[in-house]
């Protein structure tokens, strides 16, 4: 009995006095079950395996292993913030909860704490002003910035002009919906169109009052900005009234597959801002395919390569890592610290060359991040969807927004909120 | 007829038509509260899994593949069959049968005289087992459900309305389906509680448990039929919302829409939750119309809850539940 308490007395010295292993953390707050694990399970599986594949081939990043730490949020802010105190003293670096709630909640939290958070094309839209948000960042485009580029786009269809046009929001009625709301009414004095504004509640399983008054007021254009299972029914209505899809223009999170093919044929012409390129005719998807889905360490199934969802997740992967290769270089320091990973995210520069050597040509818009401006360009692109190829088509290039009125409402906003939080902007000089 | 008028009676219409699919969800919660005085927090789920188990056999998905796949190390994902709609539901009703005799045997009859709050908790753990099961079981991606179900708006009343009024009426196909479904649906559980044995036997366990009991009632068969009957309820809810939005995992979140038809309609009436609906769904899409636009739309969940509060402060019962009277 004495002999095995040694035993076991010894073999816990061992462990404990072994060198702890360094790595890289990643905490991927998913939501893999509740009603949005459509969007959520393949942006998780596309950030783990792009993660998988940089241990896998490269050996990590800079020799140090990736780790990533899933945490179930089902889409639930309490239980992302629950996730984020679990998870935050693992050596987390960075945090992209792929939900407006729950970075919301994480903002003054992940500052206080000092851990970066990257919310891609989601969030608080404000963010892009480095100056107050000093742990947040947003790029490369942010609700804002999607929202001037669906009106540039609509104006360009018009033939430059939407005087006289309505143009009606269909939005999730939460903070997510409303984010575009200022922007798309300051854009309206600008070019002269008239705004429809439309709420639907979560979930937005029923949606017939919304659309009886979009079939009644005869909009020109509708933009969506939905999630889920509003995408969905939203889409259907639409092409139930015979409201003409090429007209219909969802943002980036109303731009699935998921959320076109349930309405069949009918989705077809149905368009969408995308955050990157479509489909999986790019190298690195190869390499994803020989190094992670044939050795069987894939985190889902490998049914969903090139869907928009998983490649999000393998973007905001990648300007992870890129980030962290950035923080190492300016450190000269592969086990980087979540202060070294901010340095990192404030100095990455995106450019096509290095876009080709990731395998990923042409795959996100070219930028550079700064102390100052934390939300990149804001460039987009226009997809359209395709029912009988079953596959999105990109219509319209990245291009930049309409900036002058985007840096005047972002300055407004994060400079209320830094006078709410008594927050003394930085010096980026 | 001025334009606002022709607006408001096609929201009056559609908000009739509304009412219907959220009556068939009620009426799931409605059978199984009437035989057993169990409050059914499942019954949105029952709908979700009785759906996806159709799509999954129409399309002829592996069940459990991933599961298979990962411990065997295969790659098996479908069987390669197409099957018939018809055929297909019939099977999925066979497994919702097969799901009510489960429960009966594993849950019910275990909490047979225990409180109703235990037997409600009860049903909130088999919600959340059986949406993890059905991941399991089909997958958690969206799946576009086809039984042959027309949408989309319906030419003839467009058309025959706009020679009346010059604004043709929109009133979608599918909705018009689900009110032929509900009036069949309605009609053959009256017939069947009203002029069979098993629905008479029913019956008598709704009134007294113990008194069906002394005359030779079974009452777990009686539960058996009722769950099933439930499961076939919602099996045909779960086809009218999954045809609109596919067969998704927020397809459980249906139930909220039943909550205030059964408040309104009582908990123990089928004509109820027909009535209830009618008028949750009408009430709301006349408030979204007429009132939504000056207070800024999305009206409609909150009303409908709203709408039911009211009725609740003059009616408790609701308009046709069984008045309770507990003498001390």
């Amino acid at each position: 009995m004495k002999l095995t308490k040694i035993a076991a007395a010894a073999a816990v010295a061992v462990v404990a006095a072994s060198p702890v292993m360094a790595d890289l953390v990643f905490p991927s707050l998913s939501y893999r079950t509740g009603a949005y694990a459509v969007g959520g399970i393949p942006f998780a599986d596309g950030y783990a395996d792009y993660m998988t594949l940089v241990n896998e081939r490269d050996g990590g990043v800079g020799g140090v292993m990736t780790r990533v730490i899933e945490c179930e949020t089902a889409y639930n802010t309490e239980k992302g913030v629950e996730c984020y105190e679990a998870t935050k003293g693992e050596g987390a670096l960075i945090y992209q909860p792929l939900s407006t709630g729950i970075t919301y909640q994480l903002i003054p939290k992940a500052s206080a704490d000092g851990i970066p958070v990257h919310s891609m094309g989601y969030g608080r839209t404000s963010a892009a002003n480095g100056k107050v948000f000093e742990w947040v960042f947003n790029y490369p485009a942010n609700y804002w910035t999607g929202a001037s580029a669906a009106v540039n786009y609509i104006s360009a269809q018009e033939g430059g002009s939407l005087k006289g046009k309505t143009i009606a929001l269909v939005y999730h009625n939460s903070g997510y919906g409303k984010e575009p709301i200022r922007t798309l009414e300051v854009l309206a004095e600008k070019h002269g169109y008239s705004l429809m504004l439309v709420p639907v509640d979560h979930p937005g399983q029923e949606q017939k009052s919304q659309w009886l008054q979009i079939r009644q007021q005869k909009p020109d254009y509708v933009l969506l900005w939905g999630w889920g299972v509003m995408n969905q029914v939203a889409i259907q209505e639409a092409a139930n009234i015979r409201f003409p899809m090429d007209h219909m223009i969802g943002i980036w999170w109303s731009g699935a597959e998921a959320d076109v093919l349930p309405a069949g044929d009918a989705s077809n012409g149905y368009k969408a801002l995308a955050l990157t390129g479509v489909g999986n005719e790019y190298p690195l998807f190869a390499d994803i395919q020989k190094y992670v889905v044939d050795a069987g360490k894939a985190a889902g199934a490998g049914d969903q390569i090139g869907t928009v969802p998983y490649n999000r997740g393998i973007y905001a992967a990648m300007l992870a890592v890129e980030a962290v290769k950035t923080a190492q270089a300016m450190h000269g320091v592969a086990d980087i610290t979540p202060v070294m990973m901010r340095d990192g995210m404030e100095n990455l520069m995106m450019d096509e060359a290095k876009m080709t050597a990731l395998g990923l040509p042409n795959f996100g818009p070219t930028f550079n991040v700064s102390c100052e401006n934390h939300g990149g360009p804001g460039l987009a692109s226009v997809t359209q969807w395709d029912a009988g190829a079953k596959k999105w088509n990109v219509i319209a290039p990245f291009e930049a927004p309409d900036m002058d009125v985007i840096s005047a409402l972002v300055a407004a906003d994060s400079e209320a909120y830094a006078a709410e939080n008594a927050i003394t902007p930085r010096d980026c000089k | 007829m001025p334009d606002q008028v022709l607006f408001g009676i096609e929201a009056a219409t559609n908000g009739l038509m509304a009412g219907v699919m959220y009556s068939l969800v009620a009426l799931g919660f409605v059978l199984i509260f009437k035989a057993s005085g169990i409050f059914n927090y499942a019954q949105g789920v029952m709908a979700l899994f009785a759906a996806l188990t159709l799509v999954g056999l129409q399309e002829g998905q592996v069940p459990f593949a991933h599961l298979i796949n990962a411990i065997f190390g295969t790659e098996v994902h479908h069987f390669g069959w197409h099957m018939p709609a018809l055929l297909a539901i019939l099977l999925a009703l066979a497994v919702m049968v097969l799901f009510a005799i489960l429960v009966e045997r594993y849950v019910l009859k275990h909490l047979v005289n225990q409180e109703p709050i235990i037997l409600f908790m009860a049903t909130i753990g088999l919600a959340y087992f059986m949406e993890g099961f059905g991941d399991l079981m089909w997958g958690s991606d969206i799946k576009k459900l086809d039984v042959g179900l027309i949408q989309g708006i319906n030419a003839t009343i467009d058309e025959t309305t706009y020679n009346w009024f010059g604004y043709g009426f929109y009133i979608d196909n599918l909705d018009i389906s689900a009110t032929i479904v509900a009036a069949i649906l309605v009609t053959v559980l009256v017939l069947f509680s009203q002029y069979t044995k098993q629905g008479r036997a029913m019956r008598a366990v709704a009134d007294d448990h113990q008194a069906a009991l002394s005359v030779g009632i079974s009452l777990r068969f009686i539960w058996v039929l009722v769950w099933s009957i439930a499961g076939f309820v919602a099996l045909v809810a779960g086809i009218m919302w999954g045809s609109k939005s596919g067969v998704q995992f927020s397809l459980s979140l249906i139930a909220l829409k039943a909550l205030p038809v059964l408040m309104l309609g009582g908990f123990t009436s089928i004509p109820g939750a027909i009535v209830g609906g009618l008028i949750i769904g009408m009430g709301e899409k006349l408030f979204e119309f007429a009132i939504g636009p000056m207070i800024g739309g999305a009206t409609e969940n909150w009303f409908a809850y709203m709408l039911a509060l009211i009725f609740l402060v003059f009616r408790p019962q609701g308009l046709f539940g069984e008045k309770i009277i507990e003498r001390v």
